[in-house]
């Protein structure tokens, strides 16, 4: 959409990456990118190479994939067992591990597993097998839950009845409160998720201002949208007046986008959810309710999980609240690889480890 | 994966649109932004339109970056 010239974008660049070093003085800023998707376009636009050395970027735990509890996979395992079956997922929750396996695995051992690019096509799926249970993992923030919650109301429209969900899907706001009052967690600035916010608007995040006073921008993620979000709290941080800015305003109008959000709450209610790493967070979670309860695995289908077993020594819980970098785990890059990832952190295409592996290389390796 | 690209509506049949992303024609689903019309930009996420997107926004952000090149020289 922004048409420019390579001139033109350094000539952006340069002046962002100038000012934010001008403002920043001697100052030591620690921001955080909240989303995976940052996190990639930042690696890939090389602007960590960009900023001053004072000036640090840690991933947040905006990714869906990477925040998905244990329990959570070995549920999603044990229905793929289920020969009356059918999962439909994502691709990038195939190869998380859960206790003792992935869905990569149970697919290659024969379990009907299948990946969607929309929700809706577990709907022609549900169709064409009326004799199956077709499951659908729905993963996600705000930006994807309306989704899996239209699906619901689409399956309720065309009476599918051997459709159902597997709700993990999270919620930004209240994630970051718990981040915000954890005493490890220095955090000067905030890159706020700018397709979450196309979603919700900017309203939910009023409370970083009033109760944390912590400088917030909501970005976008072209190169320059991400520089000038960095500028834009810094300047901030410089000026001492913490605000809720929003530089993704082409997309990310101040209310979302309000259809989106009736449908999400329409079919979900906030509930406590387990974040992998960080633990049961209040109301930080997507459940059905009661009305399309018909639509949802756990209370229809019966399963036995096996019992949980957290990887032993894997650090992806403080990598995912910026108190630790990929680096200072001691498997990142020995026995946690993206090819046999120990944590979910290495596993996503936009977790931090998996990011920091494939884009840090020559820096991290010393 | 809140990964979401634009694209242009082509046509509209009830809530199901023909987009173009890219050169690339799909179809994708209006149930989250029925007010949309045809030749209209939108946000695409997994099978979904998610957001109108603002073009006085987009003009105003690339005038703003644009507006910068000249105080980048005048830095030099």
């Amino acid at each position: 959409m922004l048409t420019m010239t390579d001139e033109q974008i350094k000539k952006a660049a340069d002046f962002f990456t100038q000012e934010i070093a001008r403002l920043a003085g001697q100052r030591s800023i620690r921001l955080m990118e909240v989303c995976g998707t940052h996190t990639v376009a930042i690696f890939k636009a090389g602007i960590r190479q960009l900023l001053p050395e004072n000036v640090e970027l840690v991933s947040g735990p905006g990714c869906p994939v990477c925040v998905t509890p244990n329990e959570y996979l070995d549920t999603a395992i044990a229905y793929s067992k289920d020969p009356q079956v059918i999962i439909t997922t994502f691709g990038d929750m195939l190869k998380v591990p859960g206790s003792s396996s992935t869905l990569a695995q149970q697919k290659a051992a024969g379990a009907d597993i299948r990946i969607l690019y929309s929700p809706l096509e577990s709907l022609e799926i549900a169709k064409e097998n009326p004799d199956k249970n077709v499951i659908f993992l729905a993963v996600g923030f705000e930006t994807t839950a309306p989704l899996a919650a239209a699906t619901i109301l689409m399956a309720e429209k065309a009476g599918i009845t051997n459709f159902y969900v597997l709700s993990a899907h999270k919620l930004v706001p209240p994630a970051l409160r718990v981040l915000l009052m954890s005493e490890n967690s220095r955090v000067d600035g905030l890159l706020l998720p700018g397709h979450v916010s196309s979603m919700i608007g900017v309203k939910p995040y009023e409370f970083l201002i009033d109760e944390f006073s912590t400088p917030a921008v909501v970005a976008g993620f072209d190169p320059l949208d991400i520089l000038q979000s960095i500028y834009m709290l810094v300047k901030q941080i410089h000026e001492g007046t913490p605000q809720l800015e929003n530089q993704y305003r082409r997309i990310a109008p101040p209310r979302g986008n309000e259809v989106a959000c009736r449908t999400l709450y329409k079919v979900y209610q906030a509930v406590d959810t387990v974040w992998r790493g960080i633990g049961n967070l209040e109301g930080s979670g997507l459940g059905i309710r009661e009305e399309y309860r018909s639509f949802d695995a756990k209370t229809n289908i019966p399963v036995t999980v096996e019992v949980m077993k957290e990887h032993a020594g894997c650090q992806c819980g403080q990598v995912l609240c910026g108190t630790l970098l990929p680096t200072a785990c001691p498997l990142f890059g020995k026995t946690c690889l993206p090819e046999h990832p120990v944590g979910s952190c290495m596993v996503s295409v936009e977790g931090t480890c998996a990011a920091w592996y494939k884009y840090g290389a020559g820096r991290w390796q010393g | 994966m809140c990964l979401a690209v634009p694209g242009k509506i082509l046509e509209i049949q009830d809530l199901l649109a023909t987009v173009e992303i890219g050169g690339v024609t799909r179809k994708i689903s209006l149930m989250l932004l029925p007010e949309s019309k045809v030749g209209e930009f939108v946000l695409i996420h997994a099978g979904f339109a998610i957001q109108a997107i603002d073009e006085e926004e987009v003009r105003k952000t690339l005038e703003l970056f644009k507006e910068l090149e000249e105080y980048a020289d005048h830095d030099r």
